[in-house]
């Protein structure tokens, strides 16, 4: 495989990659804040 | 007898007269070193790595040393720790341990700010191969991008121990990821004052409003773990050595083990790791043309990450009706809390009343988070594509 197609291989995969991948653990974050609300008299967790 | 005390003070002074005859890497060596103490010392500028790293600079640059033969003390402390990618995975430990995902948990839509500050690896891989790096240097080079000193020693050291890369070059890129991680205060701000206007900069962004459980900042650490492993196997190593530090710290039931990764461990590692890492900036080795060009990669890698985040936020300003401001896509780099607190220093020079802390900090989780997850997805990419 040449540098140039390695290179737009890895930039358009890698990237797309990372932000699939990221998008992905902001909907688990959704879903775990919603399964795991804070109960009646928990000490407040943080912001 | 004259002869024989003449020889014996000759073996003292040999080590002067190489220095005279072919020491000019050394001596320039020993230099960049004194450099390293003056801007850990004078300027306060990563202390913690800059002294040890120039002091094994400083140690392998002495004429005839042989601490970087086989046997030597910083030879075994590289095979021991940096070899086999021990050290820069305890680091990762610590940073777990001293890292908070509540702010991010808050507010987890922030955490696409981590991947468009990654945008500056994949730039910079394209430019290092267009100037003739191979492959695995290219990678290398561009992993400065992810502004994470470990994860590029990490990465570097992978293909080292391959041969498919000079070990010195792992000395050069670890400085210059370190170098640059300090240099965020300098760097950043000229960008995101240049990519945005005072409108944009003055917005101001209101707390976010959950609370978090528990549970969920438990839960929190495990999930991104098997998420890692799923998609970029390569890379869980990384990711789960942060996470580890961090379900230590966050369950609350080990606090010893917590306090030991958040200090002890992180301590000793970054004492060995840096001393090996000085260990491979020998003159002859170090002193090259690639080594120039690491350096200046590894600025363009930074630069256009900061870029990237703030066009992210720019689109979001619009995007969101003016609601986000702009400058805290600046904090989706590594660089934690430096990047964070920044955003909310240069928010507060135009506004005041502007607390954009919180928001950085999720952001610069996020960074964190991205750079390793960046990380991991290329080298689970190389090894899809057959070079590793």
């Amino acid at each position: 495989m040449n540098n140039s197609v390695f290179g737009l291989a890895m930039l358009v995969v890698g990237m797309g990659g990372t932000l699939a991948t990221l998008f992905l653990i902001t909907l688990v974050i959704r879903a775990l804040c919603i399964l795991f609300p804070v109960r009646p008299g928990e000490k407040e967790g943080k912001k | 007898m004259t002869d024989a005390i003449l020889s014996a003070l000759g073996a003292l002074f040999e080590g002067a007269r190489f220095l005279f005859e072919h020491g000019g890497p050394n001596v320039i060596m020993i230099a960049v070193a004194c450099t390293m103490f003056w801007l850990a010392i004078a300027r306060d500028v990563e202390p913690l790595l800059l002294l040890p790293i120039g002091f094994g600079c400083l140690l392998v640059n002495l004429p005839l040393s042989e601490v970087m033969d086989t046997g030597g003390v910083l030879k075994t402390l590289y095979e021991f720790g940096i070899g086999n990618e021990l050290f820069p995975l305890l680091i990762f430990v610590g940073i777990g341990s001293m890292t908070d995902f509540s702010p991010l948990l808050a507010n987890p839509r922030l955490l696409l700010f981590g991947a468009a500050g990654q945008v500056g690896i994949f730039v910079t891989l394209i430019l290092a191969l267009a100037l003739g790096f191979s492959k695995e240097e290219a990678v290398s080079v561009a992993a400065i991008g992810a502004c994470d000193g470990p994860t590029v020693i990490y990465v570097s050291n992978m293909f080292a121990g391959m041969d498919k890369i000079p070990t010195a070059m792992v000395g050069a890129l670890a400085v210059a990821a370190y170098s640059y991680m300090a240099l965020v205060p300098v760097i950043q701000p000229p960008i995101m004052r240049l990519l945005t206007t005072r409108k944009e900069r003055e917005v101001k962004m209101p707390s976010p409003k959950g609370k978090i459980s528990k549970a969920a900042l438990i839960a929190f650490p495990i999930v991104v773990t098997v998420i890692t492993g799923i998609v970029a196997p390569k890379g869980l190593p990384l990711m789960g050595m942060i996470m580890l530090g961090n379900f230590m710290k966050v369950t609350g039931v080990v606090p010893r083990l917590a306090n030991a990764s958040e200090n002890e461990i992180a301590n000793v590692s970054t004492l060995f790791l840096g001393l090996a890492i000085g260990g491979t900036m020998a003159g002859q080795q170090f002193l090259t043309r690639e080594t120039l060009m690491v350096f200046a990669l590894g600025l363009v890698a930074i630069t256009i990450d900061t870029v990237g985040g703030v066009l992210l936020g720019k689109l979001w300003y619009l995007l969101s009706g003016g609601k986000v401001n702009p400058l805290v896509g600046a904090a989706g780099i590594s660089a934690y809390p430096i990047a964070a607190r920044l955003v909310q220093n240069e928010g507060q020079r135009w506004n005041k009343q502007n607390h954009l802390l919180m928001h950085a900090m999720a952001a610069n989780t996020g960074g964190q988070i991205g750079s390793v997850m960046a990380a991991a997805i290329m080298l689970s990419l190389l090894k899809g594509l057959g070079i590793i």
